[in-house]
């Protein structure tokens, strides 16, 4: 067993890293989130380096590199809350690749994989999406129904109407499209698996930044003559923050492995991923904004932007109690096929 | 990334699988057959495994091991788990105190003490915590005196397991009253044979007793049963401590699955898997055990490729602990009050989960670990 990156993995995560601290500044993220706009410069260098085809083959324009890869550069980007439509885009071609025919990835993937197409993938009740990330932007937006039925919409294909959502660093939509409008994707929606590992990654990137950002806060940060992060009532939380963290980090990255090693065992493993990622986005940035008191509630600290970004993705695709669900329904059957497995 | 396992380590696996399915242990006594008898079952299962080169993998071969990688010793104790065979009866001189020998023992100490460690004709225990000092473990006050080639010992251990079994006790206690808290310390193998050592045992929640207590008076210790040398024995028990850790840990985590298993096969049986707040509980623990199981894979291997072990470590028994309390009381509910008489092993699980939180180190002490060593916290200065 190896949970070790390649080579050339750490340096996609090296080189986003650095390309990230430089141009994704917090000030820049505040700059983007008060104006709402996407960040056209850091998307333009983005596509550029090709990360929006990453994980889409190279017959379609991509780079043919696999989940673990894509995983890595949700996961930096998700660090920086970038306000770019990545997660949006390249949920929305894992899609595409597995459950779209032949001419639907021949029209949208080297689109997608260029970055020139923006896509959104949001699950949706009877054709309805309330909040789909980035879809106000969208060039295709994939909705999918409870049963795993999904379908590929054009805007002109559907009422979209741009709204505020509470993290401001990505555009969001209101998409609802009638009965039969768009084109039908395979049933159940293969790909939905990457896309999970996608927001998770995310997620764990989100996570892993509100807890640097808080120990950097509590070691310095004194009261009654000493750093808070001295008090166990504050150093505990820190400790429960990176297990939060880790449990969402280790079962990520075992669904990104699976969906390229071991595809069988990906609905349950991302399943997983997305439950830990959920629960720990939520309960970290939650923290991260308590261990910095007072000034962690204002407009003017940086932690409510992961806050916000934790929010929106721990509901995307459905929350943690969904994806319990969803196990839970995997362990029935596989009980119920062999009671002592 | 390849979270698979090599064809050297597949074939660990298998040739330990099939030895176990054809060398079963005998039918465990029951419960109220007494401790000799438990403890008498557990020493002719070492016996087997010592005939067959099982009890102890890891150890080198010139010591009688296979030489066993890390990972190898992982796949052991997993493969022990899922058998459900028990505990080796020396399991404390196997994993914490042969290894410790195999550090800072001399020659003679290693060819006088290893073998029967291994065979499981000595059996070992730890002489470490005392009513004064658990989680403060250098602040023990048991002291010993030298007198000629001989050191004398007096003072009061606890939660010493198997100390009525035992013919060797791993002893720290102070030799230098007035050095530094770490450092007047002293590492000793004690014969556990002599009047001066009194062992009581200690009745624990669950109404056996696995641990013991000792009450040491003027016990007497020869010169050459010092480990590591006068002073030096902090640093000798942190090894031994580093030990405790590590094999054990994927024993228990796979009695964990098969716990949760269980639990899962009897809510699936009464249809609970379709009732939502069941369900919701069952797959948080699901998720939790294969993150724990993934947590420890993953610290073992990197700190065996990369040598440097992640933070993994003290969140494992952090997390193992906190879900098998979790999984022991989710079982009532699903099993339903059956699950609380006496004698019932889900009873007895529930009950016995109470210390995993505490033993080896406890859940607060871990925090504390986790925010200094990890993180990188200050520590709050505590009045002395």
């Amino acid at each position: 067993m190896d949970f070790g990156l390649t080579d050339d993995q750490r340096d996609i995560q090296r080189t986003a890293r650095d390309l990230l601290a430089e141009r994704a500044t917090f000030a820049r993220v505040r700059e983007h989130a008060e104006a709402q706009t996407t960040d056209k410069a850091l998307w333009k260098e983005v596509c550029e380096l090709g990360w929006p085809g990453i994980a889409i083959s190279e017959e379609h324009g991509g780079q043919g590199l696999g989940t673990i890869e894509l995983s890595i550069l949700c996961e930096e980007l998700g660090r920086v809350v970038a306000p770019v439509p990545f997660l949006a885009s390249a949920m929305a071609a894992c899609v595409i690749e597995q459950a779209g025919t032949g001419a639907q990835r021949e029209r949208w993937l080297p689109g997608l994989a260029s970055g020139k197409m923006i896509g959104a993938l949001s699950g949706a009740v009877d054709g309805t999406a309330e909040l789909v990330v980035s879809g106000a932007e969208a060039d295709l937006i994939v909705l999918v129904e409870e049963d795993g039925s999904g379908r590929l919409l054009t805007p002109q294909d559907a009422e979209v109407s741009s709204v505020a959502a509470i993290d401001p660093t990505r555009s969001a939509a209101r998409v609802s499209a009638a009965d039969g409008a768009g084109e039908a994707l395979e049933d159940g929606c293969p790909g939905l698996g990457r896309a999970l590992v996608a927001v998770s990654s995310e997620l764990v990137g989100v996570s892993e930044r509100s807890l640097e950002m808080t120990l950097a806060y509590v070691k310095d940060r004194k009261q009654f003559g000493v750093p808070v992060g001295a008090y166990q009532a504050v150093s505990h939380r820190c400790a429960q923050m990176l297990l939060d963290t880790e449990k969402a980090r280790s079962t990520t990255a075992f669904a990104a492995w699976s969906a390229d090693a071991n595809p069988d065992g990906l609905a349950e493993a991302a399943a997983m991923a997305k439950a830990a990622a959920s629960d720990a986005g939520r309960e970290v940035t939650a923290s991260a904004i308590q261990a910095h008191g007072g000034i962690g509630f204002t407009w003017e600290a940086d932690v409510h932007w992961l806050f916000k970004r934790a929010q929106i993705d721990a509901t995307l695709l459905g929350g943690a109690g969904r994806h319990r669900a969803q196990v839970a329904a995997i362990l029935a059957e596989r009980f119920a096929a062999s009671p002592a497995a | 990334m390849d979270l698979t396992f090599s064809d050297r380590e597949t074939a660990f696996r298998d040739e330990l699988r099939a030895w176990l399915a054809e060398n079963p242990p005998e039918a465990k006594p029951p419960a109220d057959a007494g401790d000799d008898a438990q403890f008498a079952y557990r020493r002719e299962w070492q016996r087997r495994l010592y005939d067959a080169g099982w009890a102890a993998p890891a150890w080198p071969t010139e010591y009688g091991g296979r030489g066993a990688s890390q990972s190898e010793s992982a796949i052991y104790f997993e493969e022990l788990g899922r058998a459900r065979v028990p505990f080796a009866a020396n399991t404390l001189g196997l994993l914490l105190g042969g290894p410790t020998l195999m550090v800072w023992g001399t020659p003679e100490q290693k060819e006088r003490y290893l073998p029967p460690i291994l065979s499981g004709e000595e059996i070992w225990c730890q002489g470490f915590s005392e009513p004064d000092a658990g989680s403060d473990l250098a602040a023990l006050k048991t002291r010993a005196v030298k007198d000629g080639d001989e050191w004398v010992v007096t003072g009061q251990k606890v939660w010493t397991s198997g100390a009525q079994y035992s013919k060797w006790c791993m002893l720290v206690a102070r030799t230098d009253g007035d050095a530094a808290k770490h450092k007047g310390l002293s590492y000793f193998l004690m014969d556990m044979e002599q009047d001066a050592v009194q062992v009581r045992p200690l009745r624990q929640i669950t109404g056996e007793a696995e641990f013991n207590e000792l009450f040491i008076e003027e016990a007497r210790i020869p010169d050459a049963n010092l480990v590591g040398g006068v002073g030096n024995g902090w640093k000798v028990a942190l090894t031994t401590l580093m030990n405790e850790r590590a094999g054990l840990g994927f024993a228990l985590q796979i009695r964990l699955r098969q716990l949760l298993d269980d639990i899962i096969a009897a809510a699936a049986e009464k249809g609970l898997l379709e009732n939502p707040l069941y369900a919701d509980k069952i797959s948080e623990l699901h998720v939790r055990c294969e993150s724990i199981r993934l947590l420890a894979w993953k610290g073992l291997t990197d700190a065996e490729r990369y040598g440097q072990p992640g933070p993994e470590g003290s969140l494992v028994k952090w997390l193992w602990s906190d879900t098998n309390q979790r999984a022991t009381q989710l079982a009532v509910d699903v099993i339903g009050p059956e699950a609380l008489i006496t004698g019932t092993n889900w009873s007895y699980e529930l009950l016995r989960a109470r210390g995993n939180t505490i033993e080896g180190g406890t859940t607060e002490v871990l925090k504390n670990i986790v925010a200094e060593r990890v993180l990188g916290l200050p520590r709050l200065k505590v009045a002395a």
